[in-house]
C-alpha cells in the first residue's frame, strides 16, 4: 500500500501549531525581547557614561548605538533558548509520540519548529529595535543597508535555531534544555559587543575578536553605522553556515536515534511525565 | 535526511488470515534485560484483546514495538495485513494510539488540539470541523470553550487525549493503560466510552492494563503477560476455567458446629478449626447455595461467603504472584 505524503501541508499545519503555542506563551516571548532590552537599559544608564569614553575612538556617535548591534544579536542567542525549551517540551511530553505514530512528513515537525522559532526571534529583534529608537539609537544606513543587515539577522537567527533544536532534542529534561544554552546569551558581553576588544588583555582579546559573535556583531555595526567591517562579514557567514548546519546534523541525528531505540520509560521519567 | 517513506510491501502476512494484529516471534531487550522474550499474538478485526501484566511485565515495549514507535530485535508484525518494519506509513495511516501520558498539546484548547489531528490526518477542513464537533460532544469536552488544555483535570486530558486518537477513524487502536492514574469515576467513564466505540465503529482494539477488572469488563480475548512471556491466553471464562473452581466458606459458632458440618460433607470440604471455618466446593448459583445449607444446622452458622474465581485468581495462579508476596 502506497500512503500518500503531504509534505507541504503537514509543515503549513505544524506551523500554525507552533506559532499559537509562541503565541500563548507570554513568559518565552517576554525574556526572548526582556534580556536584550534590561541590557540595553543596563549599559546604556548604568554603565554607559563610564563606558562611552572607551569607544569614542571606534567612531561611533553615542555610546548606545555601539552597544545595540551587540544586543540584536543577544536576542537571537535569547531564541535560542526559546526554540531548545520548545523542542525539550515536545521530546518529553507525549504529543512527539502521537506524531510518530501518525503517517504524516516527519520532517515537517522541526522544519515548523525552526521556521516559528525564527519568526518569534525576528519580531523580538525588531521590538528591541524599536525600543533603542525610543531611547535614541539612531543609524544613519540606506535601504541597501538595511537590507544587508536584515540577511544577516535573518541567517544568524535561523542558524542559531538550528542549534538550539539539537540542544532540545538531546537535553533529558525541559530545565537542562532552557538551563544549559544560558552561556551563549552572555557570549555576546565578552566579545566586541560593549567594549572594543582592544581594551581587553591580551587572552581574553584573542578570545573575544575569535569567538563567533564577535565578526557577526561587527558586520551588523558596519552595516548600521558605517564602521569598517573588513572580512567580519565573511567570518560571520562561515561561522552561520557551519553552526547551522552543525545543529541540523545533530538534530536530525538525535531525532530519528530517539525514534528507534526509546526504551520504556524508567521511574524518572514516569514520574516527570506524569507530573 | 529524516526518513519519511516506507517501501511498499510486498507480501502482507496477516492478509490471509483475517486478523487485525498478528505477532510471531517478537524479541526485544535493553541490554541484557530481556523485556519480550518471543511473542506470538493474533487479534482478529473488530474484537477487543486485553494484554494484561503486572508493571514491567513488557505491555508498554510491546504497544510501542505495534505502533512502530520502536524497532523490535526479531520477530514478524503485521497491523492489518502491514508489516511494520517493511511499511510502516501504511501502519501508521490505520492506527490509532493513546498511551499512558497524555498526548495532547497543552497549550492549545480541546477544538484546536482536534483540529490539529484533523489536519495531520489530511481530512477535509469541513469533515474535520463536524468530527471534532462530534466528539467534542460524545468525550463531554464541548463546554470547555478556548482554554487551553493544560487547565484540564486528567480525566478530561485522558478523554481528549481518546478523542484526537479516535478522530481519523484508525482501524486498529492502541490504548496503553487508559485509566491508570483516573478515580474511579473517571475509569467508569473511559470504559463506557470505550464500549460505545466498540459497538458504534468497526474497529480493534488492543487494550493493556495492570488491572483485571479492566480486563474482564472490555476484553472478549484476554493474554497474560509476565516477565515477557504469555502465560495464558483466552477468553475471560476460559482463563477462569484454568484455575480452581469456586467455594464458599461457612464460619461457625461453635467447634462442635463445625465437626458435625465437616462430617456431613467429608470430603467436599476442608477445614480450619482455628478459625471455626468450613470451605465447601460450590458455584454461586441460588441452587448450590440451597443444597449446600440443607444438610447443615443454619442456626449453628454465623455467615456464608461466596468466591467464584475472577482474573486475579488466574492472574495470580499464573504468574505465581499469590498473597505470600505482600504480606
Amino acid at each position: 500500500m502506497t500512503v500518500k505524503v503531504y509534505p507541504l501541508r503537514d509543515t503549513s499545519t505544524m506551523l500554525r501549531r507552533n506559532i499559537k503555542q509562541e503565541l500563548r506563551d507570554k513568559v518565552a516571548i517576554g525574556a526572548i525581547i526582556g534580556i536584550p532590552v534590561l541590557f540595553l537599559l543596563l549599559f546604556v544608564y548604568v554603565f554607559g557614561g563610564a563606558l562611552k569614553d572607551s569607544v569614542r575612538s571606534a567612531s561611533t556617535p553615542a555610546y548606545i548605538d555601539y552597544v545595540l548591534p551587540g544586543l540584536i544579536i543577544m536576542t537571537a542567542a535569547a531564541g535560542l533558548i526559546g526554540i531548545s525549551t520548545q523542542a525539550s517540551v515536545d521530546m518529553t511530553a507525549g504529543i512527539i509520540d502521537r506524531f510518530r505514530t501518525m503517517a504524516i512528513f516527519r520532517p515537517s515537525i522541526l522544519i515548523a519548529r525552526i521556521a516559528a522559532s525564527a519568526l518569534q526571534t525576528l519580531v523580538a529583534m525588531v521590538a528591541v529595535f524599536v525600543i533603542a529608537f525610543a531611547l535614541g539609537f539612531r543609524s544613519d544606513a540606506g535601504l541597501m543597508r538595511w537590507l544587508g543587515a536584515a540577511g544577516l539577522l535573518a541567517f544568524v537567527t535561523v542558524s542559531l535555531a538550528c542549534l538550539g533544536l539539537a540542544f532540545g532534542l538531546a537535553a533529558k529534561t525541559v530545565a537542562s534544555a532552557s538551563n544549559g544554552p544560558f552561556p551563549l546569551v552572555v557570549l555576546p558581553l565578552v566579545g566586541s559587543g560593549i567594549v572594543p576588544t582592544s581594551t581587553m588583555p591580551a587572552g581574553l582579546r584573542y578570545f573575544a575578536e575569535y569567538q563567533p559573535f564577535s565578526p557577526m556583531i561587527n558586520t551588523l555595526r558596519g552595516l548600521l553605522l558605517g564602521t569598517p567591517i573588513g572580512w567580519s562579514w565573511l567570518i560571520a557567514l562561515a561561522w552561520c553556515g557551519g553552526l547551522g548546519l552543525l545543529g541540523l546534523i545533530w538534530s536530525v541525528s538525535v531525532f530519528n536515534r530517539r525514534d528507534r531505540q526509546r526504551g520504556t520509560p524508567g521511574p524518572g521519567f514516569s514520574a516527570a511525565a506524569a507530573g | 535526511m529524516i526518513k519519511t517513506d516506507g517501501k511498499p510491501s510486498g507480501n502482507a502476512a496477516a492478509g490471509r488470515t483475517g486478523a487485525a494484529i498478528e505477532v510471531r516471534g517478537l524479541r526485544k531487550s535493553f541490554g541484557d534485560h530481556v523485556v519480550l522474550a518471543g511473542i506470538d499474538l493474533s487479534v482478529p478485526a473488530g474484537t477487543v484483546f486485553a494484554l494484561l501484566g503486572p508493571n514491567g511485565a513488557g505491555k508498554t515495549t510491546m504497544v510501542r514495538i505495534l505502533a512502530t514507535l520502536s524497532a523490535a530485535d526479531a520477530g514478524e508484525v503485521a497491523i492489518a495485513g502491514h508489516d511494520i518494519v517493511r511499511d510502516p506509513l501504511a501502519v501508521r495511516s490505520v492506527i490509532g494510539v493513546t498511551g499512558q501520558f497524555s498526548a495532547i498539546d497543552a497549550y492549545l484548547s480541546a477544538e484546536e488540539n482536534l483540529l490539529l489531528m484533523a489536519d495531520l490526518w489530511h481530512l477535509p477542513r469541513r469533515a474535520g470541523r463536524q468530527r471534532s464537533a462530534e466528539l467534542l460532544e460524545l468525550f463531554d469536552l464541548a463546554g470547555v470553550g478556548p482554554r487551553p488544555a493544560f487547565t484540564f483535570s486528567g480525566g478530561m486530558q485522558r478523554r481528549l487525549d481518546l478523542a484526537m486518537t479516535l478522530i481519523g477513524a484508525p482501524r486498529v487502536i492502541f490504548l496503553d493503560e487508559p485509566t491508570t492514574g483516573l478515580d474511579p469515576r473517571g475509569r467508569r467513564t473511559m470504559w463506557e466510552l470505550i464500549r460505545r466505540l466498540v459497538r458504534t465503529e468497526a474497529v480493534t482494539i488492543f487494550l493493556t492494563t495492570q488491572y483485571l477488572e479492566e480486563a474482564d469488563q472490555l476484553a472478549g480475548l484476554v493474554a497474560v503477560l509476565d516477565h515477557g512471556a504469555v502465560v495464558a491466553q483466552g477468553t475471560a471464562a476460559e482463563l477462569k476455567r484454568r484455575i480452581p473452581g469456586g467455594h464458599a466458606l461457612l464460619t461457625f459458632t461453635s467447634a462442635s458446629a463445625l465437626e458435625a458440618a465437616a462430617r456431613q460433607f467429608g470430603d467436599r470440604a476442608s477445614r480450619n478449626d482455628e478459625a471455626l471455618t468450613l470451605q465447601v466446593a460450590s458455584d454461586d448459583s441460588a441452587r448450590s447455595v440451597q443444597d449446600l445449607l440443607a444438610g447443615i444446622d443454619v442456626d449453628a452458622v454465623r455467615h456464608v461467603a461466596l468466591h467464584t474465581p475472577d482474573l486475579d485468581d488466574v492472574f495470580l495462579t499464573l504468574t505465581g504472584q499469590t498473597g505470600k508476596e505482600q504480606s
